[in-house]
C-alpha cells in the first residue's frame, strides 16, 4: 500500500499518473461497497481533479502541492461546496453547502484528489458508526466487527486502502478510537491547531479535525497541510505550524521522558494491557525514561465529557428546525413543524444527547451539572500540567478493548460511552494525541497505543509514535 | 446533585428541545439518562471549591475581524470585486435553492400561531 | 390621554387616590450599531435592501459556520460606555437558547453575566441622574412578515423570513429602575439617542428600528421600598408611543391595585392603534434560556491603551456641545434646555461655530424652530442669520424663508429671491411712512402724545402697504424719530 508521501513524490516526478492512481483507489472502493465506507463516492469530481493534475506540464509538476494527486476521503461532517454533506443524518439529507470547509480549501490548494464523503455516527455521536442514519460501516480487517466511531468511515477507508489519507473529526476520541479499532494511525491535534470552519459542530469546545493515515510520516505531512491559523475560526491558534516532517528525521528519542498513565491503564482488557506494556518496553529500549504516573482527574473525564459535549451539542443542533435547509415535515404552525422535523430527522442517540445536554443546561441543574463538569475540566488540565512537569509525553491504550461486534453495545448507551474513557481526558484538556497500531488482541483485531502531549506538543508525539510504529509486533 | 431524571423532567427537556416522544420512548430515555447521570455522580465527591470552570481549552482573547463587507450590498451601493451583485445573487439563490420552501426571495414557514 | 385609552372606567374622584402611587421605570434600549458589517460576519449591515441579499453562512447559521467578532462594533460600544461613564470590563459571550424562526441558530449570541460596559449614568436635561446598570453586545434577529389575515400574527396563513437583519450588532443599554414618569422615560431615550448619534455609534432611527425600547414598569404606594409587580412592554416604536405606553400601563397597574386585583409579572405588547398593552402569549417552559458560555468565541478584554485611543478619537458629546453652546452664546440654561428639548442644539452650535452671531442665532432658533430643524442645516442657517443682520430680510420675511428651508432644504438666498424679498430702500420706506401718517392723523397725534401702543398700529399699516416687506424695526425707528421732531 502506497503512502501519501510516495504517491505525491511519484506524481511530482512525472512517474505516476494521478488519473491512474485515482482510478485504482476508486475501483477498490467500488469493489468493496459492502463495507459501507462512503456515503458519496465523488468519482467524477475526483477524476476531473486528477486529470487537471496530469495536465500540468512535466516541468511544472515539482511545483504541485504537497498532496499532488493523493486520494483523500472526507468524513461527511466537513462541508464541501455544492457536494451533499449530511453528517449521516436524515435531517441534513440532500443539503449542499454553499462553501468549502477551511480544511477542504487547504486540501484543494495542496492538489489532493477528494474521492468521497465517508460514513459516520450521526452528527459524530457514537463509537461504532452504527448510529449512521443510512447504513453501518464494517471493519475492513473483519467485517463482522465495527470499525469504531464516530469517524468509522474514514478509518475504514484508510484501513481498506481506498485512500492513503482520510480526514475525520475527534470530539472525545472519534479519530483515535476508530483508528485503533481499524489498525491505522489517527491523530487529534491540539484544539485550535486545525481550523474548525466548515466542520459541522458537535461540541464546539472539543471538536478538532485530524488525519487518518497508514503511517506516522503521512500524519505529520497532513498536519502540516491542514494546520495553521484561520481568521474564520476565533479559536484558531495564531502560532505558525512547525515542520513536523523535518522533526521525524531525528530518530533519537533518548532525551524524552514517557509516563504511562495509571488511571487510563486500569479497567483495560488484558490483551490490550499486554500490548501497552510491550509498547512501554519498546520506548525504554529506545532509551526513553519510562515510568508510571498518576493523573487523578482523568478518572472523571467520562463524567465531565458526557455533560459538556451534550450541552454544547444541544445548542449547536438547535438550528436543524426545518426552516432554512434540510428536512422539513409539514405542520400547521412553525413550532409544530420544528417538532415534527426534529423528531423525524434525528436518530435516537442524537435525541438522547440533545436531551442530556438540555437537561445539564436547564435552570436548576446548570450549576450542579454543566458548571461542575467545567470545573472538572480545569482539574483535568491542572493534573495533566503536573504530569507534564516531569514527562514529555504520556502513554495509554487508545481503547480499553479491541473492536467489538455489531449490536454488542447498542442497547446500553453507557457501555458505548465507555469506549472513549482513554481518549476523553486529552479532549477535555485540548491536548494533542495520536493512536498508533501496535499488534493485535485476542480476537485478532488491532490494538492502538495512544501517545499524549501537552498543547502544541505534536512534535514529540510524532517522534515517539514513529518508534512505536517501527517496533510494533506484526 | 441528584442524579435522577423523572419522566416529568424528561418530558420537559424533550419539550425544550423541540422533540416529541412516545410514551415508550419517554420511559426508555428516562431510564437511559438516569443511568448516565448516575455514572456522572462520581464527580459529586470531588472537592471543587475554588476551581474555576474552563470553557475554552486553549486560552486566547481579543480575536477580531475588521469591519469590511465581503458579502451583501455596501451602504454606498458600490460593488467591489469581493462584493459584486453577481456574487450576492449567486449566494442568495444557492441558499434559497436548498430551502425547504421559499417565496419571493424569502424563506417560507407555516404561521407562528395556528 | 384620550378617554378610550383608559384601561377601566376611571371616575374622577379616584384621581386623588392615584396621587398616592408612584411609578418605577427601567428601560432596556436596543441600539443597532452603525457598523458596515454584522457583529460576527462580513455581510452588510444595511437597512432597506432587497430581502436576503445581506446574508452569509455565519448570519444564516449554516452548519459548520463560525462567528468572529467585529472590532468596530466593540469600539462603538466602548464609545457609548465612555459617554455614559461605564467601566469598560473584561467580558465573554454567551448563548441564549430559544426557538424562533427569525433566529437562524435558534440561539442568540449575547452577553450574560459578564457584559462589556458595567455601570455609569445618564444625566437628563433636568439635571436628574439615571443610573445605567450595564450595556452588552448581542446579535439582532431576522425579520418575519406575516402573510394573510391582514398581516397580523394571530390570523396569518404563513410567514416569510428575511435574514438581512440577522446578526446586525445591537448594544442593549439597561437602566436602573430610577425613571419616575413617562415624560422622564421619553427624556431619557431622547438624551440617550443624542449620545448614540453624537458618538456615531448608531443612527438612532426609531422608525427604522435602529433604536428599540423595552420598558419595565411597576407601581408602588409612595413611601414603600419594595417594588411592585413588574411588567415589560415591547413594541414601543416612537417616543410618543413610549409616553402613551407608560401612561396606559401606569393607570392599568394603579387600577388593578385599587381594585385588589392581582397583577402578573409578564411581557406585554403595545398596540400603536389603540394605545393599549396586551399580554404576549408565552409558555413557561420557553422561558428557560439555558445561557452558557459561547464556545465559538473567546473572551474580550479591552486593554486600557485601546480604550484611551477610542476616548481620544471620540466626537464631542451632547453635554460638551451644550457647555460650548452656552459659552459661545451666553444664553442661560433654560434657553439651552429649550433648544435641547427641540433637538436643535447641535444645529445652533454648528451655526455659531461656522461664524454666525450667537445671540441672533439663538433668538431665531427660539422663535422659529419649535418643531425642530427639519432640513435646515448649519450653512443655510448661517446665511439666514447673516441676511437678517445685513438687513436684507425683515423679521417677518425671515420667518417665511426659514419655514421654506426647514420644509424643503432649499438655499435661503434663492428662497428670498423667489419670494420677492428684497430689502426696501430707506428713502422709499420713509415716503410710505409719511403716507401712512397723513392717512391716519388722529392716531399720529395720540402717538406723538405718548401712546406707545400705537407703534403696533403703524407697523401693521406699513406691513399691509408693503405686503410684509418692510422691516418692523426700521419702521419703529423712523416713527420715533419723526415723533421727536
Amino acid at each position: 500500500m502506497e503512502t501519501a508521501l510516495q504517491i505525491a513524490s511519484a506524481i511530482k516526478a512525472g512517474e505516476a499518473s494521478a488519473v491512474e492512481v485515482t482510478q485504482k483507489h476508486l475501483a477498490l472502493a467500488k469493489e468493496n461497497e459492502d463495507l459501507g465506507v462512503f456515503l458519496n463516492l465523488m468519482e467524477e469530481d475526483a477524476l476531473a481533479t486528477a486529470k487537471r493534475i496530469d495536465e500540468t506540464p512535466d516541468s511544472d509538476k515539482q511545483n504541485l502541492g504537497p498532496l499532488a494527486g493523493v486520494p483523500v476521503a472526507l468524513k461527511d461532517n466537513l462541508c464541501t461546496e455544492a457536494v451533499e454533506t449530511t453528517c449521516a443524518s436524515k435531517i441534513l439529507s440532500g443539503w449542499r453547502p454553499p462553501y468549502d470547509a477551511s480544511v477542504v480549501k487547504k486540501l484543494k490548494q495542496s492538489d489532493a484528489v477528494i474521492i468521497g464523503k465517508t460514513n459516520l455516527d450521526e452528527f459524530a455521536m457514537g463509537s461504532s458508526t452504527e448510529n449512521s442514519a443510512f447504513f453501518p460501516t464494517r471493519n475492513p480487517r473483519n467485517p463482522e466487527y465495527v470499525p469504531g466511531g464516530s469517524s468509522g468511515g474514514s478509518a475504514a477507508a484508510v484501513a481498506a486502502g481506498f485512500s492513503p489519507i482520510a480526514l475525520g473529526s475527534d470530539t472525545g476520541g472519534s479519530i483515535r478510537q476508530p483508528a485503533a479499532l481499524c489498525g491505522v494511525v489517527g491523530m487529534k491535534p491540539t484544539y485550535g491547531r486545525v481550523s474548525r470552519y466548515g466542520l459541522i459542530a458537535f461540541a464546539s469546545s472539543l471538536d478538532q479535525i485530524g488525519p487518518f493515515t497508514t503511517d506516522v510520516s503521512d500524519a505529520a505531512l497532513m498536519l502540516q497541510v491542514i494546520g495553521g491559523h484561520d481568521e474564520n475560526d476565533s479559536t484558531s491558534i495564531p502560532d505558525a505550524t512547525p515542520d513536523y516532517l523535518e522533526s521525524l528525521k531525528d530518530q533519537d528519542i533518548s532525551n524524552l521522558k514517557v509516563g504511562v498513565v495509571r488511571e487510563l491503564s486500569q479497567g483495560v482488557s488484558p490483551d490490550v494491557s499486554a500490548r501497552l506494556k510491550e509498547a512501554a518496553d519498546v520506548l525504554a529500549a529506545a532509551g526513553c525514561g519510562v515510568e508510571e504516573v498518576s493523573v487523578p482527574a482523568t478518572k472523571y473525564g467520562l463524567s465531565a465529557y458526557y455533560l459538556i459535549a451534550p450541552a454544547e451539542a444541544s445548542s449547536n443542533l438547535s438550528r436543524y428546525d426545518g426552516v432554512r435547509y434540510g428536512l422539513r415535515e409539514t405542520a400547521d404552525n412553525a413550532e409544530e413543524m420544528n417538532i415534527a422535523t426534529r423528531t423525524k430527522g434525528f436518530g435516537d442517540e442524537v435525541k438522547r444527547r440533545i436531551m442530556l445536554g438540555t437537561f445539564a443546561l436547564s435552570s436548576g441543574y446548570y450549576d450542579d451539572y454543566y458548571v461542575k463538569a467545567q470545573r472538572v475540566r480545569t482539574l483535568t488540565i491542572n493534573d495533566f500540567a503536573t504530569a507534564y512537569e516531569k514527562f514529555d509525553v504520556l502513554l495509554s491504550p487508545t481503547s480499553p478493548f479491541t473492536a467489538f461486534k455489531f449490536g454488542e453495545k447498542t442497547a446500553d448507551p453507557l457501555a458505548m460511552y465507555l469506549c472513549d474513557a482513554c481518549t476523553i481526558p486529552s479532549s477535555l484538556a485540548g491536548h494533542p494525541a495520536i493512536s498508533v497500531p501496535f499488534g493485535v488482541g485476542d480476537n485478532d483485531m488491532p490494538v492502538g497505543i495512544q501517545v499524549l502531549a501537552p498543547a502544541l506538543g505534536e512534535m514529540n508525539i510524532f517522534r515517539i509514535s514513529s518508534v512505536l510504529e517501527r517496533e510494533a509486533p506484526i | 446533585m441528584t442524579a435522577e431524571i423523572t419522566p416529568d423532567i424528561a418530558a420537559k427537556v424533550a419539550n425544550l428541545s423541540r422533540l416529541k416522544l412516545t410514551d415508550e420512548e419517554l420511559a426508555k430515555f428516562t431510564d437511559q439518562l438516569s443511568a448516565i447521570l448516575e455514572h456522572a455522580a462520581d464527580i459529586e465527591a470531588l472537592d471543587l471549591e475554588g476551581v474555576l470552570p474552563t470553557s475554552h481549552p486553549y486560552p486566547l482573547k481579543n480575536v477580531f475581524r475588521q469591519d469590511v463587507v465581503s458579502q451583501g450590498a455596501t451602504s454606498d451601493g458600490n460593488d467591489t470585486e469581493k462584493n459584486s451583485g453577481e456574487k450576492i445573487a449567486a449566494f442568495k439563490s444557492s441558499v434559497l435553492g436548498v430551502a425547504p420552501e421559499s417565496e419571493d426571495g424569502q424563506f417560507k414557514v407555516p404561521p407562528i400561531l395556528s | 390621554m384620550p378617554e378610550k385609552d383608559l384601561p377601566h372606567n376611571h371616575s374622577k374622584h379616584e384621581s386623588s387616590k392615584d396621587d398616592d402611587f408612584e411609578v418605577v421605570i427601567g428601560l432596556e434600549v436596543h441600539a443597532e450599531l452603525a457598523t458596515k458589517t454584522k457583529l460576527f460576519s462580513d455581510s452588510a449591515n444595511h437597512f432597506g435592501d432587497e430581502p436576503n441579499t445581506n446574508i452569509d453562512p455565519v448570519c444564516l447559521g449554516l452548519p459548520g459556520s463560525l462567528p468572529v467578532l467585529n472590532k468596530r462594533a466593540v469600539e462603538l460600544s466602548i464609545r457609548v460606555g465612555i459617554a455614559l461613564g461605564s467601566t469598560i470590563s473584561p467580558c465573554t459571550f454567551a448563548r441564549k437558547n430559544y426557538f424562533y424562526p427569525d433566529m437562524p441558530k435558534n440561539f442568540q449570541t449575547s452577553q450574560y453575566d459578564q457584559p462589556l460596559n458595567v455601570g455609569g449614568s445618564l444625566t437628563l436635561a433636568s439635571g436628574k441622574k439615571i443610573g445605567i446598570t450595564r450595556a452588552h453586545l448581542e446579535e439582532d434577529t431576522g425579520k418575519i412578515t406575516h402573510i394573510g389575515g391582514g398581516g397580523r400574527i394571530h390570523d396569518a396563513k404563513y410567514c416569510l423570513i428575511d435574514y438581512n437583519r440577522a446578526g446586525v450588532p445591537l448594544l442593549e443599554i439597561v437602566s436602573e429602575p430610577e425613571i419616575s414618569s413617562g415624560e422622564e422615560a421619553r427624556e431619557y431615550v431622547k438624551e440617550l439617542r443624542a449620545i448614540l448619534v453624537a458618538v456615531e455609534a448608531s443612527d438612532g432611527k426609531m422608525e427604522e428600528g435602529s433604536l428599540r425600547v423595552d420598558t419595565n414598569i411597576s407601581v408602588r404606594k409612595k413611601g414603600e421600598v419594595e417594588l411592585g409587580v413588574r411588567t415589560e412592554i415591547k413594541n414601543v416604536n416612537s417616543l410618543r408611543s413610549l409616553l402613551r405606553a407608560v401612561e396606559f400601563e401606569t393607570k392599568r397597574h394603579i387600577s388593578a391595585i385599587q381594585a385588589g386585583e392581582e397583577l402578573r409579572q409578564e411581557t406585554r405588547h403595545f398596540n400603536e392603534d389603540t394605545g393599549e398593552t396586551h399580554p404576549l402569549r408565552s409558555k413557561e417552559d420557553d422561558m428557560d434560556y439555558r445561557y452558557f458560555p459561547e464556545p465559538d468565541l473567546v473572551p474580550l478584554d479591552p486593554d486600557e491603551k485601546w480604550v484611551e485611543e477610542i476616548r481620544e478619537q471620540m466626537p464631542a458629546l451632547p453635554t460638551e456641545k451644550r457647555v460650548r453652546l452656552k459659552e459661545a452664546s451666553g444664553a442661560d440654561d433654560s434657553v439651552i434646555a429649550l433648544l435641547v428639548s427641540r433637538g436643535v442644539d447641535d444645529l445652533v452650535d454648528a451655526t455659531i461655530q461656522a461664524g454666525a452671531d450667537a445671540a441672533q442665532t439663538i433668538k431665531l432658533a427660539e422663535q422659529n424652530l419649535s418643531d425642530g430643524a427639519g432640513k435646515l442645516e448649519a450653512d443655510a442657517f448661517l446665511k439666514v442669520v447673516n441676511m437678517l443682520q445685513a438687513g436684507e430680510l425683515s423679521a417677518t420675511q425671515v420667518k417665511a424663508v426659514l419655514t421654506e428651508v426647514i420644509e424643503n432644504g432649499v438655499d435661503p438666498k434663492q428662497v428670498a429671491e423667489s419670494m420677492g424679498f428684497e430689502a426696501m430702500d430707506e428713502g422709499e420706506l420713509e415716503g410710505l411712512v409719511e403716507q401712512v401718517i397723513s392717512q391716519n392723523p388722529d392716531e399720529w397725534e395720540r402717538y406723538k402724545g405718548g401712546d406707545q401702543k400705537l407703534v403696533g398700529f403703524f407697523v401693521g399699516q406699513m406691513m399691509k402697504l408693503t405686503q410684509g416687506k418692510a422691516d418692523g424695526k426700521v419702521v419703529t425707528a423712523m416713527l420715533s424719530k419723526k415723533a421727536a421732531n
